[in-house]
């Protein structure tokens, strides 16, 4: 579904990526592992096209999507919940949300089935964004990038700061969209999460695909976190 | 003239100078909210709007009204679209930097003044007013018989004056129900609050940035075409709005709207009472005084949000 081959990529002169390479199939949770200033962040604005790429290639569906304009990428079907959401704090719930159903002219049909999943959000439309709980906050995140109905998604760091039950509901979000087909790359520090939920894990060093195994094989061997992660 | 007669003239005059300010400042604050660049050519487009008004009337000919209303939307159309394209050419190659901005549109300010002194020249023009019926008006005074009403000498406003004050709360609306309500009045909103995060969500941002160049542009010669049969139009007329923009979007908060109406009105109605009992110096001694301790006390101005 998704692709990217020999990604170099970095703010100015300051190189970040360093030929990241890493795949990513229809259904498939990969989550992407690393210390602080790894290149995760990086990594997932490169996809959406707000870091541009200096060589490499990023592909959807076969289709070269590294040059277009960043404003372009998520008109593809690539829908960005960003580290520490950066819903739009003035504007009210409901429209964040058309925000998101204007990128690739839904309508009430997707938003409709979009609040089926977070029933909570009906409640609080007129309401302004940032006087939500944080919860409440990374639903809307998590609500208005689902409201592009997205071939990908990517999700960084969505459970962070958040209380267990809220954890709960955003993995059970992440696992039903997997059943829908839809391409998933997940940031995440906590690791009994990503066990939880992941196909593929790959570790990202330096700006590098360090390593990609599977949930077993991390199992099996430990030593892998203290290697790449430090913990 | 007694005071209070005197009064009500010269609030009538402060409100006519608060609306085409309102206006400018306007324009001012939109384009530094949505993107974060303070345009030091805004001055110009002004003086660009009402001498575009004066060729638009002097071409068009024929009655008053006609030409009036042809160049009310030809002039603020074509100076937005200019800004528009040296946004396009100029800003957005230089990224938006905020430094490099103003060095830019100090060199868009001379530009645009000399080009007009080249062609204009440095002779100001009037503009006919469409319309100008004298409006007398009443005041009450206090007789024997309780209270009655008489015309003092003097005391009077034209037609044209209360137009330009409708025209401005006309265009005030308009523009509350563009950003309240509308769709595209959402794109500037999710452009101002977060650009990077507008784009991971479809909004062609720079797109957005040229629109709003030219609409803070356009709403400037918008006042400037108003002003323009009240004052003439001259190369040079376009240092005093700035200047006074400025003033109002320093006190309103940057990048607030409402912030900038009030502030507008307050130092638009104060410039014209003070004005007329006082002297014009005083009235811009005041308000460079005013912005000065909002800036010691409110650093974000009345009504602007504290940084994140």
């Amino acid at each position: 579904m998704l692709e990217l081959r020999d990604i170099n990529a970095g703010y100015g002169r300051v190189q970040v990526l360093r030929d990241l390479s890493l795949s990513v199939q229809a259904g498939e949770i990969l989550c992407l592992l690393g210390r602080n200033g790894a290149g995760k962040t990086t990594l997932m604005k490169t996809i959406m096209g707000l870091v541009p790429a200096t060589s490499g290639q990023v592909t959807l569906e076969g289709a070269d999507i590294t040059q277009l304009p960043a404003y372009q990428v998520p008109k593809r079907g690539i829908g960005y919940i960003p580290q520490g959401r950066r819903l739009f704090g003035e504007m009210t719930v409901s429209e964040n949300l058309q925000i998101g159903l204007m990128t690739r002219g839904k309508g009430a049909a997707t938003l409709d089935h979009v609040l089926d999943m977070f029933p909570l959000l009906r409640d609080r439309l007129d309401q302004p964004a940032e006087t939500l709980s944080g919860g409440e906050q990374q639903m809307l995140a998590t609500a208005r990038a689902l409201c592009l109905e997205p071939k990908v998604l990517l999700l960084d760091e969505p459970t962070e700061g958040l209380q267990p039950s809220m954890i709960a509901l955003i993995r059970d979000a992440v696992v039903a969209l997997k059943k829908k087909n839809v391409a998933i790359i997940l940031v995440e520090q906590r690791v009994d999460a990503v066990l939880a939920v992941a196909d593929t894990i790959v570790f990202v060093k330096n700006g590098q695909n360090a390593r990609t195994v599977t949930p077993q094989e991390l199992r099996a061997d430990k030593d892998l976190l203290h290697q790449y992660v430090g913990v | 003239m007694e005071f209070g007669p005197h009064l009500l003239l010269a609030t009538l005059e402060g409100l006519v100078q608060a609306s085409v300010l309102t206006l400018t400042a306007l324009g001012l604050s939109l384009v530094f909210g949505v993107m974060r660049v303070v345009n030091v050519a805004h001055g110009e487009f002004y003086m660009l709007g009402a001498v575009l008004a004066w060729f638009v009337t002097s071409m068009i000919g024929g009655s008053a009204a006609i030409g009036f209303m042809a160049a009310l939307i030809i002039a603020p159309l074509l100076v937005g679209l200019l800004a528009a394209l040296a946004d396009w050419l100029v800003l957005r190659r230089i990224d938006y930097d905020p430094e490099r901005t103003i060095v830019a549109t100090i060199g868009l300010l001379y530009i645009i003044q000399q080009v007009t002194l080249m062609t204009y020249g440095p002779d100001a023009h009037p503009v006919a007013p469409p319309f100008n019926t004298r409006l007398a008006l009443p005041w009450f005074e206090f007789t024997d018989g309780g209270l009655s009403m008489y015309w003092p000498w003097g005391l009077s406003t034209t037609s044209y004056k209360l137009f330009v004050i409708a025209a401005a709360i006309v265009t005030l609306l308009a523009l509350w129900m563009l950003m309240a309500k509308s769709k595209l009045g959402l794109i500037l909103r999710a452009t101002q609050l977060d650009g990077e995060t507008a784009q991971a969500f479809g909004i062609p941002v720079e797109k957005v940035y040229a629109l709003v160049f030219g609409m803070g542009a356009a709403l400037a010669a918008l006042g400037a075409v108003l002003v323009v049969p009240i004052q003439q139009a001259h190369y040079l007329m376009g240092d005093d709005p700035l200047l006074l923009s400025f003033i109002v979007v320093i006190i309103g908060g940057l990048g607030s709207l409402r912030g900038t109406v009030v502030a507008a009105i307050l130092i638009g109605m104060s410039d014209g009472i003070i004005s007329v009992f006082f002297t014009p110096t005083l009235a811009k001694i005041l308000a460079t005084l005013l912005v000065a301790m909002v800036l010691v006390y409110r650093p974000n101005g009345l009504f602007g949000a504290k940084p994140a």
